[in-house]
């Protein structure tokens, strides 16, 4: 399984442009997403955690093709077809948005309130005009719909008459209509309360074994993450700083920004106040990263080496890897 | 300790175009000074409205219960807050003793101007002081939470701080004119973890600092574990529970509670499956009988909990819950 990969990407950069900037000399850029190399693995729920601003969301969309990839390669490859994104055509493009579907944060936001809710999770079928008749659309929509646990009779209201929970629900169907095998998921739980968040995060698991799919779940919520995905990567600046499976990296972490991270969700038991390690500061600006590793200006372990080198991710166990020079002796 | 604030019998009506909804239903507590209270529940269990409503913060179409007393104890004698009307007395309690924070910082701020002049302009409304005076007192409280170049920062606008300073700018604003209550409306929500818990450390500061009261609405136990001396949950405009925080985390009674600790993902359990409360919370105007949370209940008592509100019941010192499972004819 484990040279079954579904998403290679090698070098992936998303560099934009800022306007202005001197006459001579290079034109300021915002590395959002810089010289990333990831391999998800087929059939897995690949978590991606990082603070607002890391990149996490742009790489997700650079994975598919939603974002202009200044540098490097990103591979898709599920058995059927094999697609190089920098290099896909317009036939081959059309094929992918099938295959790979996005679920957004905001429930609210994402649903046409002037369509009933049949015919939002019938779009993608009309649009990518992957059914032949209305009835065959119908079919997919009410197969797909008793999946996400809405019932017939939901299919005719409008979005306005349904809770955030259940709205949610409407986004994932409307997003696994077609079928694809690789789904991002932006924060798609973030705005929702525990108790369906809970609701919602039990579905995705159910739906993605039960179809087989291949999850990238964006998150800044380290605990969500460790309940459903099975690997896991951390963003700082643009940079992938560690990777592991989600055992590996919640219990025995590398990188000190995943041990400060870790350390810094509130725990629930009230005589656990202040044992945690603090982190100074917030996360640089893009545009003017820091020299050397991205994380010295906040490490509190950080020495003359990470301020002049950027540490290149280590091999450290089975899966996991680490981009910092000191884990050795931190460990 | 000293009482700072009693809520008595608070019940707020809301009138609409699909009719009369019941925002917040006869709910009780009591604060004291130095003593911050963690207002826990799902969206739409009426703890924003609760909280706003210490300050008269409602629309027009609000109306209170008869019976409901609302007195915030101050030294020069406790203010009857429900009978003061108008904005000119009412600026005792708005601003003046009592501040708000908000979770939005970037939509608290006005754009246009600098966060230095808003910050003037409270303190010449609510304190004894003139302009050179407030710009010092305003320098000194950015400084005091923690933002560096505090002179450089008083003439910037809050788009050109990140979202960590900008609360800390909206805390220092709120803090300034000294407040004997603080209500915090998720503060901390819009924040990234690291940052999250640098600005529940300098509350919990400030706190001793400055012996205020707070009022902390969230919907994380987990903030409400690190932060709270004491818990209030919230359902459907109904308080079921409160009690100190070890109590109510670490023993909590009532079906809601268990499920709202039950559906967190926690690390330090990665096996046990999430468990959703079943069902959504019901919309306000189709408010169900009885106990407001029978329909998603999975303890079950039959007749009872469709047809009688649930008394609060003492679990232990200090500890209440409202549910028949504690309450005389339910109670095993």
């Amino acid at each position: 399984m484990s040279n079954d990969i579904l998403i290679k990407a090698r070098d992936l950069s998303v560099h934009y442009p800022l306007s202005g900037g001197g006459l001579f000399g290079p034109k300021p850029v915002v590395k959002a997403v810089d010289g990333i190399n990831l391999d998800i693995a087929k059939g897995s729920f690949f978590g991606l955690v990082g603070e607002s601003g890391s990149g996490k969301t742009t790489l997700g969309r650079a994975c598919m093709k939603a974002a202009p990839i200044t540098r490097g390669t990103v591979e898709y490859s599920d058995g059927e077809v094999t697609y190089e994104l920098t290099t896909i055509d317009k036939a081959q493009l059309k094929d992918y948005r099938k295959r790979s579907q996005l679920i957004f944060q905001d429930p609210y936001a994402a649903l046409s309130p002037r369509m009933t809710v049949r015919d939002i999770i019938a779009e993608p079928l009309e649009v990518m005009k992957l059914t032949s008749s209305r009835a065959e659309t119908d079919e997919r929509v009410r197969e797909i719909a008793s999946k996400c646990r809405l019932n017939l009779e939901h299919l005719r209201r409008f979005p306005h008459a349904f809770s955030g929970g259940q709205r949610q629900r409407i986004s994932i169907a409307r997003a696994l209509v077609s079928r694809p095998h690789f789904v991002v998921a932006d924060e798609s739980v973030a705005a929702l309360d525990v108790s369906i968040q809970a609701d919602v995060l039990n579905l995705l698991k159910e739906i993605q074994q039960e179809m087989g799919l291949t999850f990238l779940f964006i998150s800044h919520d380290l605990s969500v993450v460790a309940h459903v995905c099975d690997h896991v990567a951390v963003m700082y600046l643009g940079r992938l700083v560690e990777t592991a499976p989600t055992r590996e990296l919640f219990f025995a972490p590398r990188h000190p920004y995943t041990k400060a991270l870790l350390s810094a969700i509130p725990s629930l038991d009230p005589d656990d106040r202040g044992t945690a390690q603090k982190l100074e500061g917030e996360i640089p600006s893009p545009t003017n990263p820091p020299p050397g590793c991205k994380f010295q200006t906040r490490c509190p372990f950080a020495v003359d080496h990470c301020r002049k080198v950027e540490p290149k991710l280590e091999h450290s166990s089975t899966g996991h890897e680490v981009a910092c020079h000191r884990w050795k002796e931190l460990m | 300790m000293t009482r700072l604030l009693d809520v008595e019998n608070l019940t707020l009506k809301f009138d609409t175009d699909e009719g009369r909804i019941t925002a917040v239903d006869d709910v009780s507590f009591t604060l004291e000074a130095g003593e911050v209270m963690g207002l826990v529940g799902e969206s739409g269990s009426g703890k924003s409205v609760t909280a706003k409503s210490i300050m008269k913060l409602n629309p027009g179409n609000a109306s209170y219960g008869d019976d409901t007393k609302i007195t915030l104890h101050l030294e020069d004698g406790p203010v009857d807050i429900m009978s003061l009307h108008g904005s000119k007395e009412l600026k005792v309690v708005r601003g003046g003793a009592i501040s708000l924070i908000f979770q939005e910082p970037m939509a608290s701020f006005a754009p246009a101007i600098t966060i230095g002049d808003q910050m003037v302009e409270q303190l010449l409304i609510h304190m004894d002081m003139n302009a050179k005076r407030a710009k010092e007192v305003s320098i000194e409280m950015l400084d005091r939470v923690g933002i560096s170049d505090p002179s450089m920062r008083f003439g910037q606008y809050a788009f050109e701080l990140s979202g960590g300073m900008r609360q800390r700018a909206m805390i220092a604003m709120a803090l300034s004119t000294k407040p004997k209550l603080l209500i915090a409306d998720e503060p901390t929500t819009a924040l990234d973890v690291t940052i999250q818990a640098q600005v529940i450390d300098l509350m919990k500061d400030l706190v001793k600092d400055f012996g205020m009261g707070i009022i902390f609405i969230t919907h994380d136990l987990g903030v409400i574990a690190q932060t709270a001396d004491k818990v209030a949950v919230m359902y459907l405009g109904r308080l079921i529970e409160q009690g100190p925080v070890r109590d109510v985390l670490r023993n909590p009674s009532h079906p809601y509670t268990k499920g709202l600790i039950a559906a967190l993902p926690r690390l330090d359990d990665l096996d046990s499956p999430l468990t959703p409360i079943p069902g959504d919370i019901p919309s306000p105007l189709e408010r169900p009988t009885g106990c407001v949370f029978h329909t998603r209940c999975s303890v079950n008592l039959g007749d009872i909990c469709t047809a009688k509100i649930p008394n609060f019941a003492k679990v232990t010192e200090g500890h209440n819950v409202a549910c028949h499972l504690f309450n005389g004819e339910g109670a095993k």
